[in-house]
């Protein structure tokens, strides 16, 4: 190990770094700050922007920091005459061809060059030839350009080829005529492309939607999670005025690290889409009126306390806060009903009572770039769990045998060690099974031996098995293909015996943001508070609208969307149906008797419980439009009109505290144990893919991401 | 003595009369007030009275939403909201100049990189309802417009000095 160190000296400084490390990581470590733009320390070096030029003793020339790797004895200089100068002379040359438009640039007042130009910039130009002029490019709605600000750090270009793996853009020409560009004119079409926002260090590309609307300096920055996948990417809301102007990332190198998908960068503009919900309305006679929230709220709960207790129906969006599910879940055992359930999609609840306590991946998510092989069954991954897509991309890279089983081969940009297509999910498992007990040497779990009766196993599957075994850290599991797939019980339990045969880790992807939240807090027909089995169990998300013969409560569901086709006719012909929304459409006009305008994900505070069981609590970061209001309020004050003991909390703390405290250690308890054998079919489609721009309320109208290639294809029908 | 002086002073209305020349001697030296509205007292062209937002003499504004006056104002009584405008170049969508609060530094002047907003010699403007105070962005563009002669010419006179 002490090999592997050496000695150096910075500005005179001894400093330790490791062998092979680079100058700018050892500068760094001691706080002596070299000027860069094109180093990044996600991506690969490419020390083509000259800005960390620095002294070195011995050197003739001064050395840029970036890409000279550290030796022993070396002396760095990095405020010395010489360095100051070469760094200067470089930025005097960055600087010929930038515009001189701060002014109406986007990146003003947060652009590293601007920064830089500060300490490093002459006051007066020496160049009086023509500039440069660069033609923009159209990259699509999300990302937009001003070409001729870019200093060619090829930061973009990188992410393309490093992050990825697709690489959209790229340099034509060389020299002074050296362009960014994506040569054949195209959107950019990954689901996690526009993080080159973020990465160029100049006005260059920026947000679309963005555009113009704010300055950086004006705008507070206030944390909170993008509540569209399982995942609960860290972010920060820029906020104006009390109004989302745009959404960046916020590092969390356990979760998202520096990265966040589109989904999560522009879902935002749906909060500010003109459907919104504004005031409560009630239908009375066929007519929808405008009506106060006192009177609404108790309307409602006249009506709850007539309809009995089955007759009462609770369906609540996954993505909605763990403190909204904890208080319906009291709401619903206050009227007595087990009839509630927050698993829209699913349509296989027959090994529901083997669940475990709530959903999680098998491992954290940091730990799957370290696994050696990966089975991911059931899923379209990327469009699923972008962040996850790419932990496991850099899974591969780093030499995991990453295996795919699905129904179609979705595409990934690494090699994929085997994928496995088969449109019957459940014989295609059986036979990795199979596989699984054959290279193990070991017999076959008894739960899944009626459904690999008839299952041989083949050369690929063999070969999947094989190398989950051979492997230290082994992953399989499913995703949400799976999840809603109709024979998800037997799905199930095949990956559970694969994962038990081959010694790996056994898990799943949930739906929403917070599946995990809603199991703990007892948003199920079977299970109570930290998965205390019910008495007696209610109906399923699927059985639910038929069993609950007079009130239902909708909580962040569009029935036309999120539920069946028919959901509409059927709740149309319910005496109550209760729409908490923030967004009023035409299917919820129709099925509902009365709507309640409740905050979206940044206008409320709460608690997301992502795919890893990490709790992460958020303050509301934008002001409820309206009369709206957060959605743990308007059911706290429900449950004071219905007259629930100890409904008197103040904040979203006090609710979260009270459900941790009930919870205790059973926070932890997630193991899948299987038992008993599940049915192999089920009626319905087989596999429901949900497009990626589709998922949930506010993700459906944001503009920005339905005019993406990604979001146009999806609607007429293209697969990809 | 000095009580004697006092008493003959008293008697004489000595100081009475020393008053008194102040007002003869006032009655033979030219007046200094201004007879305002008719007369008017000389303005620098720096004056900073009436803010208005010019446009270029092709007739597009000049104002870019850069949000510097906005950021600059120590009253804090600019607010702008800003938008890409139907031709994709940056636009104010909203300019507001709440006057109330305006201490007419100047500040917005100096920071405007596009010499669009500039505070012109008026200072003689009321308001007679709530809200006039208020100067929105399209009485701002029309007082540049009715103004431009003054505003340029003050322009030029400050150019060399700049």
């Amino acid at each position: 190990m002490s090999d592997d160190i050496v000695n150096i000296e910075v500005n005179g400084e001894t400093v330790q770094a490791r062998k092979g490390q680079m100058l700018i990581e050892a500068t760094d470590k001691v706080g002596a700050y070299v000027p860069r733009f094109c180093y990044h320390e996600k991506l690969s070096i490419a020390a083509n922007c000259r800005m960390c030029l620095v002294e070195v003793e011995k050197a003739p020339k001064p050395l840029p920091a970036c890409a000279t790797p550290v030796s022993e004895g070396m002396k760095v200089f990095t405020r010395s005459p010489k360095a100051i100068s070469a760094q200067k002379a470089t930025m005097e040359f960055l600087l010929i061809n930038h515009p001189l438009d701060c002014p109406i640039c986007d990146q003003g007042g947060e652009c590293e060059l601007q920064d830089l130009s500060i300490g490093f910039g002459s006051d007066v130009s020496r160049y009086s030839e023509r500039k440069r002029v660069v033609q923009d490019k159209s990259l699509g709605s999300l990302v937009s350009t001003d070409m001729t600000r870019c200093i060619h750090c090829t930061r973009c270009v990188r992410f393309g080829e490093e992050i990825s793996g697709i690489p959209e853009l790229g340099t034509c020409g060389r020299g002074e005529n050296v362009k960014i560009s994506t040569f054949i004119e195209k959107s950019i079409d990954h689901e996690l492309s526009a993080n080159i926002i973020d990465l160029c260090p100049v006005g260059a590309l920026n947000s679309k939607p963005y555009r113009f609307s704010a300055r950086a300096w004006e705008m507070e920055q206030r944390a909170t999670i993008a509540p569209h996948d399982c995942v609960g990417s860290n972010i920060y809301a820029h906020v104006l005025r009390g109004k989302i102007k745009r959404v960046v990332p916020r590092t969390n190198e356990a979760i998202n690290e520096t990265w966040i998908s589109d989904r999560d960068r522009f879902s935002y503009e749906g909060i500010y889409s003109s459907d919104r919900l504004l005031t409560p309305r009630i239908k009375r006679n066929g007519e929808w009126q405008d009506i106060q929230w006192d009177e609404a709220l108790q309307e409602l709960a006249a009506q709850l306390q007539k309809s009995a207790g089955g007759d009462t129906g609770v369906l609540a969006s996954p993505s909605s806060t763990l403190e909204e599910f904890y208080l319906l879940a009291r709401l619903a055992e206050k009227l007595g009903t087990a009839n509630i359930d927050h698993r829209l999609r699913q349509q296989d609840f027959s090994d529901q009572k083997n669940d475990p306590v709530f959903p999680w991946l098998g491992c954290s998510i940091a730990d799957v770039e370290d696994q050696n092989a990966i089975l991911v069954v059931g899923s379209n991954l990327r469009k699923e769990a972008p962040i996850l897509a790419h932990r496991v991309r850099k899974a591969a890279l780093g030499g995991a045998a990453v295996s795919f089983l699905n129904t179609e081969v979705y595409p990934y940009f690494f090699s994929t060690d085997q994928y496995l297509k088969n449109t019957d999910l459940v014989a295609e498992l059986a036979s990795v099974a199979v596989a699984a007990a054959k290279v193990s040497g070991k017999p076959l779990p008894a739960t899944v031996r009626d459904l690999c009766a008839s299952a041989v196993s083949n050369a690929a599957q063999e070969a999947t098995a094989k190398a989950l075994l051979d492997a230290d850290k082994g992953l399989v599991f499913s995703g949400l293909l799976a999840n809603r797939h109709v024979a998800y019980a037997a799905i199930r339990q095949l990956v559970a015996a694969i994962a038990e045969l081959t010694e790996s880790s056994f898990g799943n992807l949930s739906e929403g943001a917070n599946s995990a939240g809603a199991c703990l807090a007892g948003v199920l027909p079977h299970r109570g508070i930290a998965g205390k089995v019910k008495d007696q169990t209610g109906a399923s998300a699927d059985q639910l609208i038929d069993a609950a013969a007079q009130a239902v409560i909708l909580f962040n569901v569009e029935p036309d969307k999120d539920l069946s086709t028919d959901a509409v006719a059927k709740l149309a012909d319910k005496k109550c149906v209760a729409a908490f929304t923030p967004f009023v459409s035409a299917a919820l006009e129709e099925s509902a008797t009365l709507l309640l305008p409740i905050g979206t994900f940044a206008e409320t505070s709460g608690t997301y419980v992502n795919v890893e069981g990490r709790w992460q609590s958020v303050a509301g970061v934008a002001s409820p439009l309206g009369d709206s209001r957060p959605g743990w309020k308007v059911l706290r004050v429900l449950g004071n009109l219905l007259e629930v003991d100890g409904f008197e909390y103040v904040s979203s703390e006090d609710i979260r505290d009270e459900l941790e405290q009930q919870l205790g250690a059973s926070k932890e308890t997630r193991t899948y144990k299987a038992n008993g054998s599940a049915a192999k079919v089920g009626k319905g489609a087989a596999v429901q893919d949900v497009p990626i721009y589709q998922i949930d309320a506010v993700v459906r109208r944001a503009g920005a991401l339905q005019r993406t290639p990604e979001a146009l294809r999806s609607e007429s029908g293209e697969a990809k | 003595m000095s009580r004697i002086r006092s008493y003959i002073k008293t008697f004489t209305l000595w100081e009475l009369l020393q008053g008194l020349s102040v007002t003869l001697r006032h009655f033979f030296i030219r007046g200094v007030t201004i007879q305002y509205p008719e007369e008017k007292t000389p303005q620098s062209f720096r004056f900073r009275g009436l803010h208005a937002l010019r446009r270029y003499p092709n007739g597009e504004e000049r104002c870019i939403a850069c949000k510097l006056c906005e950021a600059v104002c120590p009253a804090q009584a600019i607010t702008i909201e800003s938008d890409v405008s139907a031709d994709g170049t940056r636009r104010t969508t909203r300019y507001d100049i709440d006057l109330f609060k305006c201490i007419y530094c100047g500040m917005c002047e100096e920071a405007c990189p596009v010499d669009a907003i500039v505070e012109t010699r008026i200072h003689e403007y009321h308001m007679e309802s709530k809200g006039e105070n208020i100067m929105t962005k399209d009485k701002l563009l029309g007082i540049g417009e009715k103004f431009d002669d003054m505003i340029s010419a003050d322009k030029a006179a400050d150019a060399k000095y700049r």
